[in-house]
């Protein structure tokens, strides 16, 4: 038989599963507004400047001392559709990568880099357990291999599909992705490899803010050779990396669909629940025990008749 | 087995001591109180057994190479896809099918049904396995499984989802664990050790509510950091946790179904009284709270669907495919199983408890490979991926089987012998 359970003992061990998990995690789930970082730096990207030259792979490559490609960094057949039918990504050899594309309506294509936006409010960084990224006051996301666990959610969560994992290594795996050259050049205030390459002028390091009012005032001089949006400025929560485009940006590969709250707002509903169901549960199932054993108890301990349910 | 049951009536080892007094060996006990050469001959008879020896035979050389030659030996390693099948069915598709220890731990310890009692046990070990191996997968899958315990004690993400499944998924196994001990103090004749659980059954109980509640939100919750990466039909970021929550109560149940009707067919011999005599009345029970839990999922993914305004996606070939998911995996076996409480009959509840456990896999693999990048392409797993994964599934099943045929599970230790035949 069950042992025999006094109130006492309900309010126990009530008690005790109660604290058990209350102690184990204290979790915050208030509201918050995207961080501003002041300091922060970024690079605007125009689509209409860049000829698809491939120095910035090459100089991201030598950067981060990456492997060497099988194909040279001059080679053009890179731009047609790979795998899947997809465009190149960034995956462990390549942080970096440019794609071509062919507009309607256009006589020439457009190139798109990609590369880590380095988010103002970085989804890799709040869907991390160990806390693995960090978002520098220079604006840089940047990875720490040291405590990474090898779970992948950052490659889940972020919306531009950029962490890339070295899948070849079983034993010193890790996510590899670009960090803004933090280490080598953005700590000590320089641009990074990419934009130094540039031999067009297609990239534009400075101050996100100052970059925006670049970015604005390009679309403003120029309006019939821009779309009336720097991406980046919003998407996602806003990215330190901006992006102007001659055609709307969908055609150019990249995804509109991005709303504007950061990721994180899209899992604040549910880490709502978790203080109430941590303070309301004990009480409530507690309640319920007592409601349901009740009758028995009653009769079991005085004796008095009690009618049987019909 | 069951031929030797039949032939050797001491058989099978259902209480601390044999026919003459005399207490049982521990090796007596893990050998079924055959030798060892009997032993090896009941399992070379069992062409199951010859199934799993294929698929260990290439699963473990595969597990190794994983181990060896890292994730991307034996998957295709893909970026695009970071999670494959061992977390898609494993972490995925495990959990939400051992929500049973929690739900039949509430039912009988915290609601006091006390009839439930001779399927409980069952629950429970079907949840704690459940948990164990979906944290084996976890362990095949992780880039560094050797810093499992990193979220624990070296650094922590604490706003992050799956820090909170990190920790609900550890402390509930031990919760489980404890849960599961009454047996094992059983089987080792010290009952009274018993005494120091039963003190704690309604805090490890209420426990277990908690952290199941939230974890199997959580897992939801996961994949809402891909809001536009899965298809809408299948991504709610306000409903995401409670159609994991819900979903998980019937998979749970059907999965006791399930499992006691596999135990109850296969293994008789090793079923005891309570089990037997009840089991059919049980399952009813089961049965209801199923539907019951169908329809609530049902109304609260409809809601999901009006809430985003998707209704136009239904239209659509995934919309079809929606349609098909639902209508198939939930609603098909939610009749199924109202009519099997109507009518008074198992047959057709025990079919909808297969298709359920079905169902909630596809489900969950749906949400996390077939609907993911879903504007990108679709991927194949390796065949190697799968075959590891069932190759896992298959030392699930060794290790259920194994525990059920020792632990006082489906029967009480100790029984009169007259009921073992």
């Amino acid at each position: 038989m069950f042992t025999k359970t006094s109130r006492r003992t309900v309010l126990k061990s009530g008690l005790t599963g109660a604290l058990a998990t209350l102690f184990m995690r204290a979790k915050s789930a208030e509201s918050h507004s995207i961080k501003k970082y002041p300091d922060s730096s970024g690079v605007l990207v125009d689509l209409t400047r860049c000829v698809g030259c491939r120095s910035c792979e090459a100089a991201c490559n030598a950067e981060q001392n990456l492997p060497e490609p099988e194909l040279p960094f001059t080679d053009k057949s890179v731009f047609d559709e790979g795998e899947h039918g997809q465009k190149r990504r960034t995956d462990e050899t390549r942080y970096t990568v440019v794609n071509r594309y062919e507009p309607e309506g256009l006589d020439h294509p457009l190139f798109r880099k990609v590369q880590c936006n380095h988010c103002q409010e970085p989804a890799c960084l709040s869907s991390c357990f160990v806390n693995a990224y960090t978002k520098t006051p220079e604006g840089a996301v940047i990875y720490d291999p040291d405590i990474c666990v090898g779970c992948r959610t950052c490659m889940i969560a972020c919306p531009f599909y950029i962490p890339t994992f070295k899948y070849s290594s079983a034993f010193h795996p890790r996510i590899l992705k670009c960090i803004f050259c933090y280490d080598t050049r953005l700590k000590y205030g320089r641009e990074p490899a990419c934009v130094e390459a540039c031999p067009q002028d297609a990239l534009l390091f400075g101050s996100r803010d100052t970059l925006i009012k670049i970015g604005r005032r390009r679309i403003e001089e120029k309006g019939d050779r821009y779309v009336d949006h720097i991406y980046g400025e919003y998407e996602a929560g806003g990215t330190s990396w901006l992006y102007l485009s001659s055609v709307p940006f969908e055609e150019v590969g990249f995804n509109t669909d991005i709303s504007d709250e950061p990721i994180l707002d899209s899992v604040k509903n549910f880490l709502g629940i978790v203080p109430m169901v941590l303070t309301i549960w004990p009480a409530l199932f507690t309640g319920f025990h007592l409601l349901a054993t009740r009758k028995e108890k009653g009769v079991e301990d005085q004796n008095i008749h009690v009618p049987e349910d019909k | 087995m069951r031929t030797l049951t039949s032939d050797i009536v001491s058989l099978p080892v259902a209480g601390s001591q044999k026919k003459d007094g005399t207490l049982w060996t521990l090796k007596q006990r893990l050998f079924l109180g055959l030798t060892t050469r009997q032993y090896g001959q009941q399992l070379c008879r069992n062409p199951v057994n010859w199934v799993l020896a294929l698929l260990f035979a290439v699963g473990f050389p595969l597990l190794f190479q994983r181990y060896m030659y890292g994730l991307g030996a034996v998957t295709h390693g893909s970026n695009d896809y970071p999670w494959g099948l061992f977390l898609g069915f494993g972490l995925f598709g495990m959990v939400p099918l051992s929500a049973s220890g929690c739900l039949l731990g509430t039912t009988v310890s915290l609601f006091g049904r006390e009839d439930f009692h001779p399927i409980e046990r069952l629950a429970l070990l079907n949840g704690l396995l459940g948990y164990f191996f979906a944290v084996i997968y976890l362990e095949v899958d992780l880039g560094m499984p050797w810093r499992l315990a990193y979220p624990m004690f070296v650094s922590f993400g604490p706003a992050a989802v799956l820090f909170l499944v990190a920790w609900h998924v550890a402390t509930y196994l031990s919760v489980q664990l404890a849960e599961v001990l009454p047996a094992v103090f059983e089987w080792i004749d010290r009952p009274g050790w018993k005494m120091y659980i039963k003190r704690i059954t309604l805090g490890l109980t209420i426990a277990g509510i908690i952290l199941s509640t939230l974890h199997q939100g959580a897992l939801g919750a996961l994949f809402c950091y891909a809001p536009s990466k899965i298809h809408p039909l299948w991504i709610s970021t306000e409903f995401q946790w409670i159609h994991f929550l819900v979903s998980a109560i019937f998979g749970g149940l059907a999965m006791v179904i399930v499992s006691s009707t596999l135990i109850n067919r296969y293994m008789y011999w090793r079923c005891g009284e309570a089990f037997r005599k009840s089991l059919d009345n049980l399952t009813l029970g089961l049965a209801k709270g199923a539907s019951y839990s169908m329809i609530t999922y049902l109304a609260i993914k409809l809601v999901a669907v009006a809430h985003d305004n998707e209704w136009e996606y239904l239209l659509t070939g995934w919309g079809f495919y929606y349609c098909l998911e639902i209508g198939l995996g939930v609603v098909l076996p939610m009749f199924l199983f109202a009519k099997g409480v109507r009518d008074g009959k198992t047959g057709p509840v025990r079919i909808a408890a297969f298709i359920t456990v079905v169902g909630i896999i596809w489900n969950r693999l749906n949400t996390s490979l077939v609907c993911f990048n879903y504007q990108l392409y679709q991927d194949i797993p390796h065949w190697k991926e799968i075959w590891l994964t069932v190759a896992l599934y298959g030392l699930y099943f060794s290790v259920y089987r194994f525990v059920v045929y020792r632990l006082p599970i489906v029967f009480d230790w100790d029984e009169s012998p007259s009921v073992a035949k």
